[in-house]
């Protein structure tokens, strides 16, 4: 298997560098906008497209994307089941590649999964340690980071616990403590907080506003929920299905803190489920 | 926060009371642990087993006083076997024999545990390798390795070499195929989680792949463990030598040719007994260390 991880990431490595080249090109033909320069997006998505080989032949699951995340910005990306919103983070993590378009992200993202994906053989806090590890944080430092990051989701004392002694919502805020520790400029975050209760997910999406305000973070956050995405984003993506295309997007000036029941956020969530039923329909 | 006309007046204070919320959620949502107390573990581990044994002696002992079986040359006494095991014990032979076959059964795991770990990492990990040797490895497993005596004798002579080639053979399918599957069963969810945080190469190899492979490693360790034991015991029965020193199967083998068969009985009893000794002392809390930890068991 280490064989196999090293060709991919040879070969993502590779892309990169020519992704660089392709812009570094562009920036000299003076598209001032195209430039190089990381630091005016934590990612930049130009006529992505994904196919996966099924049954009848290649199927087409993203088509033609186009997508900016400005940094520190917050952006939700809003569809229905299966429209290709997993597809679509997994590319931007790098995890997968895309089959045409380019692909440029400020650094390695972290990636928060829909399941917690905390390693059961690891305490809560060897977990997010394990992140700090990987990234080269000398030890010595690394246990006192490890409690800043408990402290910053709201688990004092939870270092020791293991996984599984954990309720849904405290693996969550783990994860997300872990996902913070990789310490990268960009957050995917897939549905992490489909699976929760409504009263949990309410505190979790006040934490995660908090920790965003908190660390400047650039936030691309997947969902099906349209109240959760206008209660979290600054701009709201619309994805199509089948294939996924970006259909609209929605800017949220509502000032946070919101509320999921506050006038303004009802009031653009049945404006947007209003939008995507129509989508929906076109396949009906 | 249930009235709606003083939601806005509430906002300043909700960084406060959004922490005693989410303390209360905790609370609730971990569940309470707790050591069963001692009177309980007696009686639902430790009594049951103890009981059974009891059970086998009375119908053992009911058999030679009603007279069902009175024939001491097919089914000695208890109390037959009971002074087998004291003249063994003040001879001083009884430790001896058990050492025999343990310290050469311990050093033949060993051995295999050397030979089969890496011979597993390799199959699972490198493609031409996992072709050519999985369905050896699966074929050797269901091969009963008493069939191995004859040609290791041959081969080898009758030493120790032969013994440890028996065990061997009998072990190492197990405990590579046990990494195997336990590598092969790994959730690709901690692969990628481990990809995305820099874990790639020999680094997700280390930390990710075999933490997360060890419950399959343990259980094929110990399949290899029962399965050494076993092929030891089936060599030291057919290949008894009087330079081999006496272990376990030799003393059965003695016994069946002295027809003494209270000296049979002890042997198989001994044997019975390491067996599961070793199992109950060494494999199974380890095994149970790991689960439990997982939160892989949920009672016990
Ligand atoms: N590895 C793959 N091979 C083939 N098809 C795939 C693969 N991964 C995803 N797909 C297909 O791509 C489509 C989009 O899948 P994806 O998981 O991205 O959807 P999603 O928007 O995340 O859905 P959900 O909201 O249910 O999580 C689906 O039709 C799925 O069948
Ligand atoms: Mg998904």
């Amino acid at each position: 298997m280490a064989t196999t991880y090293a060709k991919a990431e040879k070969a993502a490595r590779a892309a990169q560098a020519a992704e660089a080249a392709e812009a570094a090109e562009a920036a000299e033909t003076g598209s001032a906008s195209e430039s190089a320069d990381a630091g005016r997006y934590a990612a930049r998505l130009r006529h992505v497209s994904k196919s996966f080989a099924g049954p009848g032949g290649e199927q087409l699951v993203l088509d033609d994307i186009d997508l900016d995340v400005a940094p520190g910005e917050f952006v939700t990306l809003l569809g229905a089941s299966g429209c290709g919103k997993s597809t679509l983070l997994n590319l931007v993590a790098g995890l997968d590649r895309p089959s045409a378009g380019s692909l440029t992200t400020d650094g390695r993202p972290a990636l928060m999964f829909q399941e917690h994906a905390l390693f059961p053989w690891l305490t809560a806090g060897k977990n997010i340690e394990l992140a700090l590890r990987l990234r080269g944080v000398p030890a010595s430092e690394r246990r006192a980071r490890v409690e800043e990051l408990l402290a910053l989701v709201r688990l004092h004392g939870a270092y020791g616990k293991r996984v599984h002694e954990l309720s849904g919502g405290m693996r969550q805020r783990v994860a997300m403590a872990r996902a913070l520790a990789q310490d990268s400029r960009l957050l995917l975050m897939d549905e992490p907080f489909a699976a929760l209760d409504a009263i949990t997910r309410d505190t979790l999406h006040d934490e995660l506003t908090r920790i965003w305000q908190e660390t400047g973070l650039s936030v691309l956050f997947v969902t099906h929920n349209v109240r959760e995405a206008v209660r979290l984003a600054q701009r709201v993506v619309l994805l199509s299905s089948r294939p996924g295309r970006v259909a609209r997007e929605w800017t949220v000036d509502i000032p946070q803190p919101r509320r999921v029941e506050d006038a303004p956020v009802a009031e653009l969530s049945l404006q947007i489920t209003e939008v995507l039923r129509g989508e929906i329909r076109r396949h009906g | 926060m249930a009235d709606t006309e003083t939601t806005t007046a509430t906002r300043p204070t909700r960084g406060a009371e959004q922490g005693s919320v989410e303390a209360g959620l905790d609370a609730l949502e971990v569940p309470a642990t707790s050591r069963p107390p001692l009177r309980q573990t007696v009686v639902h581990k430790i009594l049951p087993p103890l009981i059974a044994v009891a059970l086998v002696l009375v119908v053992w002992q009911a058999l030679i006083s009603l007279k069902i079986v009175d024939d001491p040359a097919k089914l000695p006494s208890p109390a037959d076997v009971g002074r087998e095991f004291e003249n063994a014990w003040l001879e001083g032979r009884l430790l001896g024999y058990i050492w025999t076959s343990v310290s050469r059964g311990l050093l033949g795991f060993l051995l295999a545990l050397a030979i089969g770990t890496p011979l597993g990492l390799l199959v699972a990990r490198v493609k031409f390798v996992r072709a050519a040797v999985k369905p050896v490895l699966s074929g050797l497993q269901s091969l009963p390795s008493v069939a191995w005596v004859p040609p290791a004798v041959i081969w080898l002579g009758l030493d120790n070499s032969m013994m440890y080639a028996v065990i061997l053979l009998g072990a190492v399918p197990s405990i590579a195929g046990g990494l195997v599957s336990g590598i092969d069963q790994v959730p690709p969810l901690f692969l990628r989680a481990g990809r995305t945080m820099g874990a790639t190469g020999l680094r997700g190899a280390w930390h990710i792949v075999l933490p997360a492979a060890l419950p399959g490693y343990l259980a094929g360790l110990k399949q290899g463990w029962a399965f050494s034991w076993r092929s030891l015991m089936a060599a030291e029965i057919i290949a008894s030598s009087p330079d081999l020193g006496i272990g376990l199967g030799a003393l059965l083998e003695n016994g069946r040719n002295a027809s003494s068969m209270a000296m049979v009985f002890e042997a198989i009893l001994l044997i019975l007994f390491v067996g599961v000794a070793v199992d109950l002392l060494v494999f199974s809390p380890l095994e149970r260390r790991v689960l439990r930890g997982r939160g892989l068991l949920v009672k016990g």
